[in-house]
């Protein structure tokens, strides 16, 4: 009973656990080229779950401010601005308002907990893009080498290679 | 082979999995990660400092936009890959054999033809308003180039290559997803003249109108405009190489 306990408060570990074991095995153990990008693919599946499952925050939303609150703060900022108009310099107008949003009373409306870590989110988004350009270059690749030797198995091309020399 | 993969796998499986303990409960908002500074920062601050309400956006343009701006390079340098490895000039030797029933033609279906042409605008309105709403709602400029790139998958698919090559040549193709490089690129060199660091857009505002908290966003939309560019030609370029064996003639 305490395993299973053990398991459903960490559930996602053992997801991504799960299926990047799957992944890593269909890329070891199988012959044909197009099942080991598929688990290469599986994979990758595998490390962004586990990194979005991090960013997870019970009971919050969405990294996105709402309308009310994005007006709320807007409104403020608007008139720090108009106020801090003489500075001179633009960098020392930036570091005088962000010392008075700090200590402004619109601060604290944005509470952390209320919002999904946004970074994973971010970091997992370029991993997509990078997972679909190697996808694309893979599955490049095996055409080019069912072109020149008529197979994708990987068993039959060392045959084939060897048969050559 | 496939037994030894086995045991390994048993054995990588085993000591990530008596890792677990070890991690932060699910949800835990006071977790490592949860509560590090860096997060509590974009959190807090991004709308102060950037006037974007979308913080993941915030984080991908601007804080981290060096990273993106060579995330982008690597989906146009994967596309260039795929043509130079895919390419070739001679048209009868070596192709991939399709079987007899392949070879003809059938005839393009008008439900099918008809269905595409209702959708197809859609999609495309759909996708130029997920880039330009990136910085305020769900979605950018990555988001948005795959559904603009898609859009023209399934016009491919539906009637022919060459319905959308006349439209979309190859040359073009690749244009604008140097163009998309360009546009981001120009933005960092556009900071490096006026005298700020590279991608540090709040510099940019005295050529554009506003604050220089409002020109972060609005060179966060035009940075996102620029990836979306290169995405959305990548895409349609990969699939195009993919599904015509690199002769870019006849696909699917």
């Amino acid at each position: 009973m305490e395993f299973l306990d053990s398991i459903s408060g960490k559930f996602n570990y053992w997801v991504y656990i799960v299926l990047m074991m799957i992944g890593l095995y269909a890329m070891i153990s199988k012959n044909n080229l197009i099942k080991k990008l598929i688990g290469m693919s599986i994979f990758q599946t595998a490390i962004i779950l586990f990194y979005v499952s991090i960013g997870v925050k019970d009971g919050a939303t969405i990294p996105i401010l709402r309308h009310d609150q994005v007006h709320h703060t807007h409104a403020t900022e608007y008139h720090h601005e108009i106020t801090e108009h003489t500075s001179t310099t633009v960098t020392h107008s930036t570091a005088a308002k962000e010392k008075h949003t700090e200590s402004g009373p619109d601060e604290i409306s944005i509470n952390p907990d209320d919002f999904a870590n946004p970074l994973p989110h971010v970091l997992m988004l370029t991993a997509i893009v990078v997972g679909v350009s190697t996808l694309g270059v893979g599955l490049a690749v095996t055409q080019k080498i069912y072109r020149e030797f008529g197979s994708i198995e990987e068993n039959e091309i060392i045959k084939k290679i060897t048969s050559d020399q | 082979m496939k037994i030894l993969g086995l045991i390994s796998i048993c054995i990588t499986g085993w000591l990530l999995l008596s890792a677990v303990s070890d991690f932060p409960e699910w949800g835990d908002p006071h977790s490592p990660a949860n509560s590090y500074q860096v997060s509590q920062h974009y959190i807090t601050k991004t709308f102060a400092e950037t006037s974007v309400p979308n913080m993941v956006t915030a984080v991908l343009a601007d804080y981290r936009g060096y990273d993106t701006m060579f995330e982008t390079v690597v989906i146009f340098t994967a596309g260039i890959a795929i043509i130079g490895i895919l390419r070739r000039y001679d048209s009868s030797s070596n192709t991939i054999n399709k079987p007899e029933s392949f070879t003809e033609k059938p005839k393009e279906d008008l439900i099918i033809r008809t269905n595409c042409r209702l959708l197809i605008p859609i999609i495309q309105i759909f996708a130029l308003y997920v880039i330009a709403h990136g910085h305020l709602s769900p979605g950018g400029g990555f988001q948005g180039g795959v559904i603009f790139g898609a859009s023209f998958i399934l016009l491919s698919l539906a009637h022919d290559l060459k319905t959308v090559q006349k439209k979309l040549p190859e040359g073009r193709i690749l244009t604008l997803a140097g163009t998309g490089i360009l546009i981001y690129a120009g933005f960092g060199f556009a900071t490096i003249v006026l005298g700020n660091n590279f991608l540090d857009y709040s510099i940019l505002s005295k050529i554009m109108l506003g604050t220089p908290i409002e020109a972060r966003s609005h060179s966060m939309l035009g940075v996102e405009i620029g990836v979306a560019f290169t995405v959305a030609a990548i895409m349609f370029s990969i699939y195009s190489n993919l599904v015509s064996g690199g002769k870019m003639k006849e696909g699917l």
